[in-house]
């Protein structure tokens, strides 16, 4: 393995965008809305299309701002849908991503009439590439999207510090928290705003499939090993932050052991994230399976030895 | 919005040089043998995923099929790399729909083990066998395209469906796989039925529940992966999510909404992929998913069991209801208020009906100026309340009746509650003034008979103000 300076900084990128993901993720899981991350990222294309198609450039800022709207309307209509059309939340989610996923193809159509603007690089992200394009922040040359990211993960940080009683609340008793004078609704759509800004910032730099994985894995695999929530943010930071860095080394090197080259870093950090959900699954000292069987054993044994009746 | 639409006018109007009537009939009656295989075989997937996908919105999984279409990923890699190496160029596609179906398979497996064996809840499980398959699925896509004889190209159309690229075998295998997951959905019908509705139940009776789950997300797993190629990886989640969901606003019967599911289904594949037959340069998939969704919004707003327009009217005619009843009831209080206080009082006292004042029924209820005066002016058109000079008004003969019937049956209401299913009497007044409104006249005989002992007259237990 030949580690440059490149994949140090396709790790921190990636450890920024991971952590910025957990922070909202956690609350995700808590609400029961796991599927959100996955359905604003795909919901955001057409805003992208037609950002890039009232601007005609790929500038990233237009991008930027109309896939945000995008995604948070994907939130909107999810909730107006399932609300005012007494639909299955779930169900709500996926008519209105796919729909918006349909529209924004055939927008790329026609934007494609001018420039390619290829949706798989939405979907995959292009994080080798994170290192080329800097920009100078004081005296560090420091790639865009890693200072993108950085401020994303700081306003994140900054949300769930500063309203983290009312976040907490609203999620486990949104009913409470109304009578008690916070709109649960608000802190909804506040949820909202910043997974639909997480995950476009995150995208152009590292693809959709870290978003979907690290909002959604490092938050449940936490949730296997406490029941507390400062605790559970916490461990679900450290575990994005271990997925992506064993993410880029497990690119660098697992596929050697098959005979190939290297591979996508990106699909390997959200690989990366299921075996660490994996381990926890497993050993998780509270109610890992191990643990679980090695009870359930004792006890039996318990059982038997405590019955001289069946010898 | 108009933004949009100019935008979608716009891709129309380009990607079009609008159709002659000769190759819209060509297309309509499926002269063309190629467009008939199309059209046929996804209005076929249609029907199929309209069927499958009911018993999933009912066990309020439709999110499933998103989990699943992703999950089946790392088998198309693996599967295209068997094939490589075995010396094909990989693109076989029943090599590569049976990679697609293993690892769908064991995705499906690993979601039930953390639903069952963990506190995530379905909605994680989901989202997490989604991301981390798919994830390995691109990881692997990412070796095996640099595999020297390999050009995945193709691979890419899994992933936004390439009606186009297939070939005729291909349709059969389609049509084969759809048709076979739709003869299974309807003779299973009463089995997946209970599950859906009751597994604990269907368990307790016997039925094999958790191999009736497995059956129902591999039916799921067949009618995904066979969309795969017709729609796409993303869209084929339309398909088994938005026909459904449609069908669901016009019945409250399941064996009808399965029924107008897969007419939705195979309705939204049957002009899908004809408008997109006509219109080479729109993807057919998009168009498809376009196609369910409008009807989708149609059903939404328009359905009239559970539509929202339907519900409104019903609403609004209930509020109306409630609103006549109040007013009614509220005159009535006058006059017996103004009985009383005129001396006699007591037990026998007859009510006079007898002009009262405007002023004196807005102090009885809090509505607002406004509101009342609609009331009573629907009140006036309808015969119940009749203008008594200087801005008084008075109850009609008709109007009087209606109006005693209501306050009998609103007290006879509350003394039952008190009575007999213990509310505190301070709360009653709210209950009854809801549940009067849904009280059928044969109850109310019931009650009145039960009641009949207590007292002639019955009076309301809080105090009147």
């Amino acid at each position: 393995m030949n580690w440059t300076s490149f994949d140090t900084w396709i790790v921190i990128t990636a450890a920024l965008c991971a952590v910025a993901c957990a922070l909202p993720g956690c609350f995700l899981v808590l609400r029961k809305m796991s599927m959100m991350g996955d359905a604003i990222s795909h919901a955001v294309l057409p805003g992208l299309a037609v950002a890039f198609l009232i601007t005609g450039t790929r500038a990233s800022s237009a991008m930027f701002i109309g896939a945000a709207i995008v995604g948070i309307l994907t939130a909107v209509f999810t909730q107006w849908i399932s609300k005012v059309g007494n639909v299955d939340r779930g169900a709500a989610m996926g008519i209105v991503f796919t729909t918006l996923f349909a529209i924004g193809l055939l927008l790329i159509v026609r934007a494609a009439d001018h420039v390619d603007l290829d949706p798989g690089c939405v979907l995959y992200g292009a994080i080798e590439l994170v290192p080329l394009d800097t920009v100078r922040l004081g005296e560090f040359e420091v790639p865009r999207a890693a200072a993108v990211l950085g401020v994303v993960l700081i306003a994140n940080f900054g949300i769930v510090v500063a309203l983290f009683k009312e976040l907490r609340l609203s999620a486990f008793d949104p009913a409470l928290a109304d009578t008690l004078g916070f709109s649960s609704r608000f802190f909804h759509y506040l949820l909202m705003t910043m997974v639909a800004v997480t995950t476009v910032a995150s995208f152009e730099a590292v693809g959709s499939i870290i978003v979907i994985a690290m909002l959604i894995v490092p938050a449940a695999t936490a949730l296997l090993l406490t029941r507390r929530l400062i605790p559970m943010i916490a461990i679900a930071c450290g575990v994005a932050f271990l997925a992506a860095a064993l993410g880029h080394v497990s690119a660098l090197t697992v596929p050697r052991w098959f005979g190939f080259d290297t591979t996508t870093s990106s699909g390997m950090m959200a690989a990366m994230t299921g075996l660490l959900f994996g381990l926890a699954w497993l050993f998780s000292p509270s109610e890992g399976l191990v643990i679980r069987w090695l009870h359930q054993r004792r006890g039996s044994d318990g059982l038997r030895g405590g019955s001289p009746a069946q010898g | 919005m108009v933004c949009l639409f100019w935008l979608a006018t716009g891709v129309a109007a380009r990607a079009m040089e609008l159709p002659s009537v000769a190759e819209v009939w060509e297309v309509v009656t499926l002269e063309n043998y190629n467009t008939r295989l199309v059209v046929l075989s996804t209005a076929l997937l249609g029907v199929a995923s309209g069927l499958v996908g009911s018993f999933l919105l009912l066990r309020k999984r439709s999110l499933m099929g998103d989990a699943l279409s992703h999950a089946t990923l790392p088998g198309i890699g693996i599967a295209f790399a068997v094939g490589v190496s075995l010396g094909g160029s990989g693109k076989s596609l029943p090599l590569l729909l049976a990679g697609a179906t293993v690892s769908g398979v064991i995705g499906v497996l690993v979601m039930l083990a953390i639903r069952n064996t963990t506190r995530l809840r379905d909605d994680v499980a989901m989202g997490l066998v989604l991301s981390v398959f798919f994830g390995i699925g691109v990881a692997i896509l990412g070796m095996v395209q640099a595999m020297p004889q390999a050009s995945a190209a193709g691979l890419e159309s899994f992933i936004y469906g390439k009606t186009a690229s297939m070939v005729k075998s291909d349709f059969f295998f389609i049509a084969g796989v759809a048709a076979a997951s739709a003869l299974i959905a309807v003779l299973l019908f009463k089995e997946f039925t209970l599950l859906c509705f009751d597994d604990d139940y269907a368990a307790s009776q016997g039925w094999p529940s958790f191999g009736l789950d497995l059956l129902l997300l591999g039916l799921v797993t067949a009618v995904t992966v066979i969309g795969l190629q017709a729609v796409g990886l993303i869209l084929v989640i339309a398909f088994l999510i938005t026909p459904p969901t449609a069908a669901r606003f016009w019945t409250e019967r399941l064996p009808r909404m399965m029924g107008l599911s897969a007419v939705i289904g195979g309705l939204s594949g049957w002009l899908g992929a004809s408008l997109s037959a006509l219109l080479p340069r729109l993807p057919a998939g998009a168009v498809i998913v376009l196609v369910a969704a409008s009807l989708f919004v149609f059903s939404m707003f328009f359905a009239p069991a559970r539509g929202v327009l339907g519900r409104w009217l019903r609403h609004r005619r209930l509020r109306k209801k409630v609103h006549r009843q109040h007013l009614l009831r509220a005159a009535y209080e006058l006059l017996e208020a103004h009985a009383r206080g005129s001396g006699n009082g007591g037990r026998g006292t007859s009510i006079i009906n007898e002009p009262f004042d405007r002023a004196d029924l807005q102090a009885k209820r809090t509505w607002r100026p406004r509101e009342l005066a609609r009331i009573i002016r629907s009140e006036i058109a309808m015969g119940h309340i009749e203008e008594a000079g200087e801005g008084r008004l008075r109850l009609s003969e008709e109007g009087f009746g209606e109006a005693a019937r209501i306050t009998r049956n609103h007290r006879l209401w509350e003394v039952y509650l008190v009575k007999h299913a213990d509310i505190a009497p301070s709360h009653v007044d709210r209950d009854a003034d809801m549940v009067e409104h849904i009280l059928e006249a044969d109850l109310v005989r019931r009650l009145e008979d039960e009641l009949r002992d207590r007292d002639a007259w019955i009076p309301s237990p809080h105090s009147i103000q």
